[in-house]
């Protein structure tokens, strides 16, 4: 029978940031995530876990993986999704953010992920909604990326299995990147003991909210021994001025045959995509074995409906 | 109240379901109880038919109430059920509603040409139209309480808990 004595009750309200997530629920999140990759080899690839309710997929950036995977995660789960495009919404008409977001709960949306170019808008949002409405943040400007750190993190697992030995390399446009900063919280949490930043000096950040991370400029010193190494995307729609150009990057900072060879012998490859072949990674790197990035397409589904599940779930037992 | 040793219910369900069992039978246990008593029919059973587990948490239909527990044995079933008969295993029959969960589940795997239940102990009080095949035990004397079925150390035996935890 279900319920074991010993219950632990964690509550998840909305993910808009990794930090401040517990250890024991991150962990908790890949467990289920597991299952969900079980449930995602068979015939019926659903389960009925969100049967009746809506998510509604607010993405005021573009995207198309973070949107596509979130919604191919509600519908395994069994939701009705609704895709927003905001461009020829009501949002060009003027009406603020705030009154159609109530819009849609008055017809009845239970999950909203949200996208948003300005960091804050998905924080924003929770805290001016119906407390029985869950939010997700999928993406705030340069600040957060949960699911995706989550997702790589969990990556990682996969591979690794144990965090506390490992030495992650992430690599390119930091300053700019929601990634790199979800990645460096999530892995802290989960005990990595060594987080090295690489990429130009002026793309590498002072200060991690406090987290020890080693900075370094040039590959052949930051990949040396790696067993980890995450490649971020030229964020050029974030940055004024100051772009390197493709080639100078490239040259710098693009991860080719010769690089890998400096990490470790069986290091994974990781990239949030969508990659730039030729300015952060060689073509061929992309395709090696050694390349887990379309293991992390999978298992970012099977992460965001564990997410899912345990916003909509009372609490989560073990 | 004292309920029977439980190997002894584990006896009587070998004899009932040996004479069931042909080429196309798999047994499937509804953890954690179910596949305690699983791995007992196997030792008796052997390895020539199919054995799987069905973890009906996503299935409940308390997920309102109770949310949503990640079990260290999930779904396990390796082997394809389309036309097969299906022998569902679990320890106690109560409401009726966890078997309601794993049927559901278990069509999701395919079509299975029959599923029937087995239990140890039928409590006799479903709350739905759903009653055990096989039941080697009937009581329902206890009533504010779950009946579990746990090992401790290769010894199996019932504990009682409050309907509170």
């Amino acid at each position: 029978m279900n319920n074991s004595p010993s219950k632990k009750i964690i509550n998840l309200q909305h993910l808009l940031e990794i930090e401040g997530l517990s250890k024991d629920l991150i962990i908790k999140v890949f467990d289920m995530a597991e299952t969900f990759l079980k449930t995602s080899q068979r015939d019926v690839r659903n389960v009925p876990i969100l049967r009746g309710k809506t998510v509604c997929n607010l993405f005021f950036e573009n995207s198309t993986r973070t949107r596509t995977t979130f919604e191919i995660a509600a519908k395994r789960l069994s939701a009705d999704v609704i895709n927003l495009d905001i461009s020829s919404s009501s949002q060009s008409k003027g009406e603020s953010i705030i009154d159609m977001v109530n819009n849609l709960i008055a017809m009845s949306a239970d999950i909203f992920v949200i996208r948003h170019s300005k960091p804050g808008i998905p924080k924003f949002i929770a805290d001016n909604i119906d407390k029985s409405v869950h939010v997700i943040n999928a993406g705030d400007g340069n600040n957060a990326h949960p699911t995706q750190g989550l997702l790589d993190a969990f990556t990682i697992r996969k591979y690794k299995k144990k965090f506390t030995k490992l030495k992650v390399a992430i690599v390119g446009d930091i300053l700019h990147s929601r990634v790199a900063r979800s990645e460096i919280q999530a892995l802290s949490i989960l005990g990595v003991p060594e987080i090295r930043l690489v990429g130009p000096e002026e793309l590498i950040p002072k200060d991690i909210g406090g987290i020890k991370v080693k900075p370094y400029f040039t590959m052949e010193e930051g990949l040396k021994d790696v067993d980890v190494i995450m490649m971020l995307r030229l964020q050029k729609e974030r940055m004024d001025g100051g772009i390197p150009t493709k080639e100078e990057y490239f040259k710098n900072f693009g991860l080719n045959k010769k690089l890998v060879k400096i990490a470790k012998k069986d290091a994974i490859i990781m990239h949030p995509g969508p990659i730039n072949r030729g300015v952060e990674i060689e073509s061929e790197v992309a395709d090696s074995k050694q390349s887990v990035i379309l293991s992390q397409v999978t298992y970012g589904i099977a992460i965001r409906m564990a997410i899912m599940t345990m916003l909509i779930g009372k609490n989560i037992s073990n | 109240m004292l309920l029977p040793n439980p190997q002894d219910l584990i006896g009587l369900m070998h004899n009932h379901i040996i004479k069931e069992i042909d080429d196309d039978t798999c047994l499937i246990g509804i953890p954690s109880g179910g596949e305690i008593i699983l791995e007992e029919l196997k030792k008796k059973i052997g390895n020539t038919i199919n054995y799987g587990l069905i973890d009906t948490s996503y299935y409940r239909d308390d997920l309102d109430i109770s949310g949503v527990s990640v079990k260290e044995k999930t779904t396990s079933i390796d082997f394809n059920i389309n036309g097969k008969k299906v022998i569902l295993i679990d320890d106690v029959f109560y409401t009726g509603r966890t078997v309601r969960a794993a049927i559901n589940e278990l069509f999701d795997f395919g079509r299975p040409k029959k599923i029937s239940l087995y239990v140890l102990i039928d409590r006799q009080e479903n709350e739905l139209p759903i009653k055990p095949d096989f039941s080697a035990h009937k009581t329902n004397e206890i009533k504010s309480e779950y009946i579990d079925l746990i090992k401790n150390k290769k010894e199996l035996r019932f504990k009682i808990r409050p309907l509170s935890e």
